[in-house]
């Protein structure tokens, strides 16, 4: 944006007058203190604490490590892991889409056809947030039971090839599409909610068809909204271990499961912190390039 | 760059719009004729805005027909008519530059070689060295230019503009007024503009037709309304009017003679919409001359006396209130050709030529 006043300390949310801000610019710092203790205590603490445990040596005995510089725990965890890393990306890569598609007419709908409903359809929207994440993907358990009523239908009709949809991939990305859905939805609508209408007008009224006039108008300047959606849902889905372990075969485990079962399981804390760390690592290159190739910041 | 197909005439003909009860456009048949600068004028909530919409296709009429040039236009589709809009807010596009902004009509409609005309167009409405701008980094009037230039490098049979100047202080709307009426006169296309400003609809439009409730009151030449209106609304709708009721009490020569609270004023028979009955007599303020109660009046001026309530000195100017005798108040603009100012409280008599009073019908909720 070109017109942004200089205030200091710009991420604490607080807004100053360019003015204020200038005379006072200890107390934006001020206001930072409480986050950034919060954010040093919870998060850099653990994460250089996790990266020495990643580099640790084993003792010999079980579940006891000593410091060290273990390059190799990185080696034989993507050794061990990749296909699992591979399987994750897939499953939470075709949830993000599927979350997208899902989400966006239904944003688009309510930002701009919903008229009185909207505040109703938003809150149903987060209304899952009431109910926890574990209740809720046991629900779909039952619901995509063998004996349940979607899979008996869809057998009767011989759609599915393993005559099942629980215990499968299916199952684990239909989770994860379903828990992340809103995290979708959200910035979708808001991205959505900001565009005037009008817009639309002045595109048919410049010879664009329909569909032109979505493609040339409401898409690119609901970008930063699906750009936001796609990362807040790809990101926990790709660390995601409830769906694979309650939906999924043993077959079908994600990285969490196998960070999970490397920590309490084999207690091999070096292995399952080098496998957290990639996945950052993957996550963070993934967004990187992304946000690169989408060019959000000349949307903004 | 004269619009080649540009010389059609737009049609309204029977156009209603109702939205459930409330009748937005009522029956309304208009011909505009090509090339013209016309202006739609009336209070808000009078239909001009959805009669506009209307011939822009985003409003479906409930019957009618408009008609551009000799095609029926009324079923299709916004975005196959030859008609473009430069919107109230604008509009632009936020996420492309003025460049792209201007070129969006020509690239939906398949032309490869943009640059020639938008760079022309940019010329026309003196925006070139801005062509890379994003719409948010130019002040209000640039946004209003860019909106015109968006919708008339089409080279509509129409184009239509919704309050286009009405988001503008007023010297810029004094200055895009001027801007707006050279462009027109150099591309020669049909421009209908849409305002409650009437001041902006007289100067730059060479027809207006005055909307109110769904109708059109009156239309012609800005000067013929003016000097001439022919319903109490127009009269003061458009510019300000003293009027009085009265009734007609006989005729003398070409001249209606009409009785009010006592006094008795002559209309010329052919500047009135009535020769009999309950009729209203109005005058504009500036045609009105005052003196002080007792000065000699011209032989067969028609004259009221009063009171003054208010005297403001503006400069070029000075506008009087007055109370009249029946208990309304009259306003009359007084150039101030000598220093001699009346003061509030001064009694007064205020006089006219027969040949500048109007006489029309009493407007039935009055």
């Amino acid at each position: 944006m070109p017109a942004l006043a200089p205030t200091s300390g710009g991420s604490s949310g607080v807004v100053i007058s360019g003015a204020a801000a200038q005379r006072r610019p200890r107390t934006a710092y001020l206001l930072l203190i409480p986050g950034l203790a919060w954010l040093a205590i919870f998060f850099v603490v653990p994460l250089i604490s996790l990266f020495f445990t990643s580099l640790q040596a084993p003792t010999g005995k079980s579940g006891v490590y000593q410091p060290a510089f273990e390059v190799s725990n990185y080696l034989v965890a993507i050794q061990e892991y990749w296909p699992t890393f591979v399987k994750s990306f897939i499953y939470s890569g075709t949830a993000t889409v599927l979350a997208l598609i899902i989400a966006y007419p239904l944003a688009y709908f309510i930002a701009f056809r919903a008229g009185k409903w909207r505040a109703l359809l938003l809150v149903l929207v987060v209304a899952p947030f009431f109910a926890s994440f574990l209740l809720r993907t046991y629900a779909w358990r039952t619901i995509l039971a063998d004996e349940g009523f979607i899979t008996s239908f869809l057998n009767a009709l011989h759609l599915l090839p393993q005559g099942r949809i629980l215990n499968t991939p299916i199952a684990v990305v239909l989770g994860l599409t379903y828990n992340f859905l809103p995290f979708m939805i959200l910035p979708l609508y808001a991205a959505l909610e900001r565009i005037d209408p009008r817009l639309v007008e002045a595109a048919g009224d410049l010879y664009a068809s329909p569909f032109t006039g979505f493609r040339k108008v409401i898409w690119p300047l609901s970008l930063p909204g699906v750009v936001a959606g796609t990362l807040l849902t790809f990101i926990p889905a790709s660390g995601d271990y409830i769906n694979a372990t309650l939906l999924g075969a043993p077959s079908d485990r994600m990285v969490g499961n196998a960070i999970q079962t490397n920590f309490l399981q084999f207690r091999d804390y070096p292995i399952a912190s080098a496998l957290s760390f990639i996945l950052m690592a993957i996550i963070l290159a993934v967004v990187f390039v992304y946000i690169r190739r989408a060019g959000t910041e000349d949307l903004v | 760059m004269a619009a080649t197909d540009g010389v059609q005439d737009l049609q309204l003909v029977n156009l209603v719009k109702a939205f459930g009860d409330f009748v937005a456009v009522d029956d309304l048949t208009l011909t505009i004729p090509a090339g013209s600068f016309f202006a739609l004028l009336g209070p808000s909530g009078c239909g001009k805005t959805t009669t506009l919409r209307m011939v822009a296709g985003l409003e479906d009429p409930t019957s009618g027909q408009i008609l551009l040039g000799a095609s029926d236009i009324t079923n299709e589709k916004p975005y196959k008519r030859h008609v473009n809009t430069v919107f109230q807010s604008y509009a632009l596009f936020p996420h492309l530059d003025i460049f792209e902004n201007v070129a969006f009509g020509l690239r939906r409609r398949g032309i490869k070689d943009v640059a020639g005309p938008v760079n022309a167009m940019l010329e026309l409405v003196e925006l070139g060295p801005l062509a890379r701008r994003k719409p948010a980094q130019l002040s209000g009037g640039q946004q209003q230019r860019v909106a015109v230039a968006r919708a008339l490098i089409n080279q509509p049979g129409v184009l239509l503009l919704d309050e286009p100047l009405g988001a503008l202080d007023l010297k810029l709307r004094r200055q895009m007024q001027i801007e707006l009426k050279r462009i027109q006169t150099e591309v020669g296309t049909t421009f209908v503009h849409v305002t409650h400003d009437q001041e902006e609809a007289m100067t730059m439009a060479d027809t207006v037709a005055v909307m109110n409730k769904g109708r059109i009151e009156q239309m012609g030449a800005p000067i013929e309304i003016y000097e001439l209106p022919r319903t109490v609304f127009v009269a003061n709708f458009l510019g300000q009017s003293n009027i009085v009721t009265g009734s007609v009490s006989g005729r003398s020569g070409e001249d209606i003679v009409v009785s009010a609270y006592g006094a008795s004023f002559t209309i010329p028979i052919n500047r009135s919409t009535r020769q009999d009955g309950e009729i209203v007599v109005g005058v504009r303020p500036e045609k009105l001359s005052i003196a002080p109660a007792g000065s000699a009046v011209p032989d067969r001026s028609n004259r009221v006396t009063g009171k003054i309530t208010d005297a403001s000195f503006t400069g070029v100017s000075t506008q009087y209130l007055a109370m009249t005798a029946w208990g309304d108040e009259w306003m009359v603009f007084e150039q101030n050709r000598s220093a001699d100012i009346l003061r509030p409280g001064d009694e007064v008599v205020m006089h006219w030529a027969p040949a500048h009073t109007f006489g029309l019908d009493v407007p039935p909720e009055a």
